[in-house]
This record gives structure tokens, sequence and C-alpha cells, in this order.
């Protein structure tokens, strides 16, 4: 699995970003798109295993699970798509060839003491 | 006693590393007039051969070389060097997919202006591979008549990021009643407008198209009018 892989870079990348604000982290905002091909209860795993020994062992991890938008030719703006498996506009049904959001793995915020 | 907490707004991609080399990689192969296209699939759906037969046929026309993604063996890479193009293994170990930093590391010393076409086969694996930018310009998702025409709905993701779908094993399709239509449908469901080729790498069966996909795919890459060529050109003016 790699989640794991992905754990490690979360904590590397919250740590370096601790270290520059000279903060201690009390809470990681993550967030994880739909399509990022992420495991969202992997990764909280995962996160457990790489957090051991670094400043982040006591961190809560928040995740926000980001779903699929889509550029709706027929509506107009971003619509949500009916699941990952059926990618077509949920109000009005055109595919969905163009999406907007729902690839998203990064770290978007660090919550600091 | 209260702690105060304050947010700090960070907004970097968790695998930013990838995605620098990755892009590195993908302005690197335009400037070399290289056209990347990889190779992804389950264990066993038929990257090997087609990828050997592909390798084959293109030699004619083409300047082509590949790599190959394994955990620990070294056997596919020798099948591919049968076709007589220069052929590097990628051992990953414990890692079950590629990453871009990976494919950066073995193309260490190949003069990538000789060569017009570059070929990677990902480790057999439709989770993994799919968060994974390896630079490439196009990106096949393999599945065999075998696997059941539903595979594009249990992995969404995969052929999600994917360019083009390609059905292997065409030549089983009678003996294991494989419904076309039903599969060409779960992969319109997942990918809206991806072209699907049916291929048998073993009979021959799609690989013409398959072929024209490559040359076609190559041209629009590779014209300078894409956007990486003007991003490209654009540095170098400024
Ligand atoms: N009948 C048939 N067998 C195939 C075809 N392509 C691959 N195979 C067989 O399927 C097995 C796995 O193929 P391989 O290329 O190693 O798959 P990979 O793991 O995806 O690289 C081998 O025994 C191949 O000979 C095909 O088009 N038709
Ligand atoms: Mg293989
Ligand atoms: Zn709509």
């Amino acid at each position: 699995m790699h989640e794991l892989s992905i754990a490690l870079s979360l904590v590397d990348t919250a740590c370096e970003e601790a270290q520059r604000h000279d903060a201690h982290v009390v809470a990681l905002h993550v967030r994880v798109g739909a399509l990022s091909g992420v495991v969202v209860d992997a990764l909280r795993g995962a996160f457990e295993l790489a957090r051991e020994g670094t400043p982040l062992a006591h961190a809560n991890l928040q995740i926000e699970e980001v779903p699929v938008l889509m550029k709706c030719p027929a509506c107009g703006g971003p619509r949500p798509v009916r699941s990952i498996q059926q990618m077509c506009c949920a109000d009005c049904g055109a595919p969905a060839t163009e999406i907007v959001s729902g690839r998203e793995l990064e770290l978007a915020a660090l919550e600091v003491a | 006693m209260s702690i105060t907490t304050r947010l700090v707004e960070v907004r970097t991609k968790i695998l930013k590393a990838n995605d620098v080399t990755a892009r590195w990689l993908r302005q690197h192969f335009q400037e070399c007039g290289v056209c990347v296209v990889s190779l992804v699939s389950s264990p066993g759906t038929g990257k090997t051969l087609l990828l050997e037969q592909t390798l084959r046929a293109l030699r004619e026309r083409y300047r082509v070389a590949a790599l190959v993604g394994d955990l620990a063996t070294e056997n596919d890479a020798r099948r591919l060097a049968r076709a007589n193009v220069p052929v590097r293994q990628i051992a990953t170990g414990t890692v079950c997919h590629l990453e871009a930093e990976m494919v950066r590391q073995a193309l260490d010393g190949w003069n990538l202006h000789e060569i017009d076409f570059l070929f990677i086969e990902n480790v057999g694996n439709l989770v993994c591979p799919a968060t994974y930018d390896l630079g490439e310009h196009l990106r096949a998702v393999l599945f065999s008549v075998t696997e059941g025409e539903d595979k594009p709905l249990k992995y969404p993701t995969i052929f999600n990021t994917a360019d083009v779908a390609i059905i292997t094993k065409m030549d089983l399709a009678e003996v294991v009643e494989f419904d076309l239509t039903a599969a060409r449908q779960s992969v319109e469901s997942v990918r809206p407008g991806m072209p699907i080729l049916e291929v048998s790498a073993k009979r021959g069966d799609g690989m013409q198209q398959w072929l024209e996909l490559l040359s076609t795919r190559r041209q629009a890459a590779l014209r300078p009018d894409t956007e990486q060529a003007s991003v490209q050109q654009s540095a170098e003016l400024g």
C-alpha cells in the first residue's frame, strides 16, 4: 500500500512547516480528493505509524474529503458527479469530461500553539 | 491553563516532490523530442507481451526504448530485450508502483535525443500507480477479457487518470463469454470519452489501431505549439 509512503511525506512536510514557524503542531488539516487514489482509513492508520518518534506524536489528524466536481457543459458552473463510478453530472447526467476538483492530496493547514 | 492555538495555512501537495520531478521529466522529454507512454494494469493482463509486440513493430520506423518496473525479478526486461531495443529494469523492491524519481534515475546515461518513443511498464497494480505522475505523455490502462467487464468500475481512479483503455486477450473473448458492450460501458462510465482499443497481442488484433494512436499522439505531444513547449519557449525568451 502506498498510504505509508504518503503518510511519511505528510509527516516530513508538516515537521518542516512547524520548524519554519517555530511552533508546536496541535492538529494537521489535510484534504483528500475522492479521485486522489488514497483511502482515508488507510491514511489514518499509516499516519499512526509514520508519526512515531516525531514532534507530531500527539497531533490530531483532521481529514477533509473533497468531492469530485465537474464543469458541466449543460448546467454551466461546477457540479458534483453522481459517483466516481458514474462520472456524469448529478443534476443533468451530462458526461464529465472536465474535472475541476477531487484529485487533491494536500496539507492545507496546521493548527499550532 | 488554556492553550491558544492559531491556524497556519500551508497548502502544500503531500507528494510535491514527485510532482516536481514529474514536471521536470515532462519538460525534459519535450526538449529531447521523446514521446513517453506508460502502461498500467493488474499483474498478468498482458503489458509485457503487448509491449514486446509494440517495440518490434515500431522499431522499423522509430527509435524505441523501454523501462520496466517489477518488484523483484528481471524476467520482463529479459523478455522485452528480445525485441532488440534498449531496455532497463527498475527493481522497485517492496514499493508497489513507480515514482517519478525512479524513472529519472533509470534514465541516467541514456541520450534521450536518440529516442523517439520511450515506454514504461508500471508494476502490476491498479491502485497505487494512480497517485503518481511519471511525466508521461500518454497513460494506457489495460484489462483483459478474463478479468471481467466491470474492472473499470472496481478501479475507477486509475481509469480516470488514463488517456486510453486497452482491452487485452481479445482472442479469448469468446471462450470466456466476454460482454464487450458492457466492458465498453464501464469504461465510458468512469472516464467519458476515453478511446477504447480491443487488442490481442498474441494474434495481432487491434495492433494497427494501437500503433496509429501512438503515432498520432506522438505528433500531438511534440508539436511545437503544445502548452509545455510554449511555456518552455517563454522561459527561454524571458
Ligand atoms: N491468449 C492470450 N494470452 C496473452 C495475451 N497477452 C498476454 N497473454 C499471456 O498472459 C500472460 C501474462 O502476460 P504478461 O505480458 O506477462 O502480463 P503482464 O503481467 O501484464 O506484463 C502470459 O502468459 C502471456 O503469454 C493475449 O493477447 N492473448
Ligand atoms: Mg509484465
Ligand atoms: Zn449538468
